[in-house]
């Protein structure tokens, strides 16, 4: 049996709210926010970093949660897509999505959003290069691809929503 | 199978006096911890034997570019993003600006940084080569001082550099050159986005009417460590370029790398690759 280290506190602000947990350093911020917030909207794909599944908003720059240890959420602020509708009024990504047949499965959509959003907020009006840049770290095995690039075409023309905090 | 997690330990020191006390009281048992975007993925493979490690996270020494007149030093956690984001890192070392678009995706290129790649020492790492074109030094710390080695000769072999275990990379400086310089950098992967290199190639060179005055030539996945190709540039040092100039040098490369097969490729693929991209970088020279 391994010897084992103590849980340390661990506390940020998860989706405006303010979260404190207890978990293993080295713990994953993915598996935090699923299973002691119960924040199950992230999703793991791959573990390692490739498919963008679990990206979340760390300090407003895009991360893939499966890299980051717990420590590194001590004092953060993190938004996951739980975060990213007001209420019931979807985002201008999330809008678009829906209108473009950007999701299907759905196991890579929060991680396509987040990542759309991080785009916007960089290039509030992308070219198609910076677009395709903007969403390479994120796989989907349904949609071509086609209909997710269509949607962040469209959320950029339609998108009036707040990106400040962002980049 | 995946680690089991409560068995690690990550400690974050708030300065750099309590890590460079913790790694000089207990050398080697502290493995520093930067980014994390090579260890977490390891980690979660479950083939990160080592279980105790030093995160780099909180020391502001680590962090920052900074610019003088002959040089810009980066701090060792300088990230991709922000290494693409600096105008003098655009104008002068456009170089590792390429390289560190070309690393992962955006999300890793938030996280990863620049002296993450080089103590990670992997032989396919994508700055390295830049690194190697543009004569950086590194300044490693301990509870000592501060020590400069130049990067050339850092890599000793296959995941060994000439870091102690008491040791820290805080920095790596990049000597500004009054003269210009062609450069050439390219990455040669499966596919264009987020890709490990199958051969990764930097160059650079000073011209003066037609003749090659001085030369860098570096690659990345050829070898056990990203190789400096020093007697490819002494073949072309001096030189015009000439297809018969080409056509040398292109065997002295097949001579001085060491390609391997592995799951990206093979080691006929990677000479073919390194030759043509030498050829490349020589043409570009002589337009």
């Amino acid at each position: 049996m391994s010897e084992t280290v103590a849980k340390i506190n661990i506390a940020c602000i998860v989706n405006g709210a303010r979260q404190r947990v207890q978990a293993y350093p080295m713990a994953r911020l993915l598996d935090i926010l699923r299973e002691e917030m119960h924040l199950t909207g992230t999703k793991e794909g791959c573990g390692e970093g490739e498919c963008g599944a679990c990206a979340v908003l760390l300090n407003g720059a895009i991360v893939n949660s499966c890299l980051v240890p717990a420590i590194e959420a001590d004092g953060s602020e993190i938004r996951t897509i739980e975060g990213v509708a007001s209420g019931d009024q979807l985002s201008a990504v999330q809008s678009a999505f829906l209108e473009c047949g950007g999701a299907q499965c759905g196991i890579c959509t929060p991680g396509m959003v987040i990542a759309a959003m991080a785009l916007l907020a960089r290039h509030p009006h992308p070219g198609d290069a910076e677009i395709r840049e903007g969403l390479a770290g994120n796989l989907c095995r349904c949609t071509g691809y086609q209909k997710i690039f269509a949607s962040v075409v469209r959320a950029c023309k339609t998108s009036g929503e707040k990106l400040a905090g962002t980049r | 199978m995946r680690a089991y997690i409560p068995a690690y330990d990550l400690r974050v020191p708030g300065s750099l006096s309590e890590a460079l006390a913790l790694i000089g009281r207990e050398p080697g048992v502290w493995q520093p911890f930067a980014g994390g975007t090579d260890l977490m993925v390891l980690l979660e493979a479950g083939k990160l034997p080592h279980k105790k490690f030093l995160s780099l996270t909180k020391l502001a020494d680590f962090r920052g570019i900074e610019c003088t007149a002959d040089a810009v030093l980066l701090g060792a956690l300088t990230t991709y993003t922000e290494i693409q984001a600096h105008p003098i890192l655009q104008a002068e070392f456009p170089l590792l600006c390429t390289a560190a678009r070309e690393t992962g995706s955006i999300a890793t290129q938030n996280r990863g940084t620049l002296g993450g790649n080089v103590v990670n020492a992997s032989p396919a790492a994508d700055s390295p080569p830049a690194l190697l074109v543009y004569d950086a030094d590194v300044e490693l710390v301990s509870e000592r001082g501060l020590r400069w080695l130049p990067y050339h000769g850092f890599h000793t072999g296959y995941k060994k550099m000439q870091i102690a275990p008491n040791e820290l990379l805080r920095a790596i400086r990049l000597p500004r050159r009054a003269q210009q310089w062609k450069q050439y950098y390219r990455k040669v992967g499966t596919r264009k986005a987020q890709a490990i290199s199958k051969v990764c190639f930097a160059g650079a060179a000073r011209m003066e009417n037609g003749t090659v005055r001085d030369i860098r030539v570096a690659l990345g996945s050829v070898a056990p460590i990203v190789l400096r190709a020093v007697k490819t540039e002494a073949a072309i040092r001096g030189n015009r370029i000439t297809p018969d100039n080409i056509a040398a040098a292109k065997g002295v490369l097949a001579r001085e790398i060491a390609p391997i097969d592995d799951i990206r490729s093979t080691a006929r693929y990677r000479l073919r690759v390194a030759q043509n991209l030498l050829q490349e970088f020589l043409m570009l020279l002589s337009r």
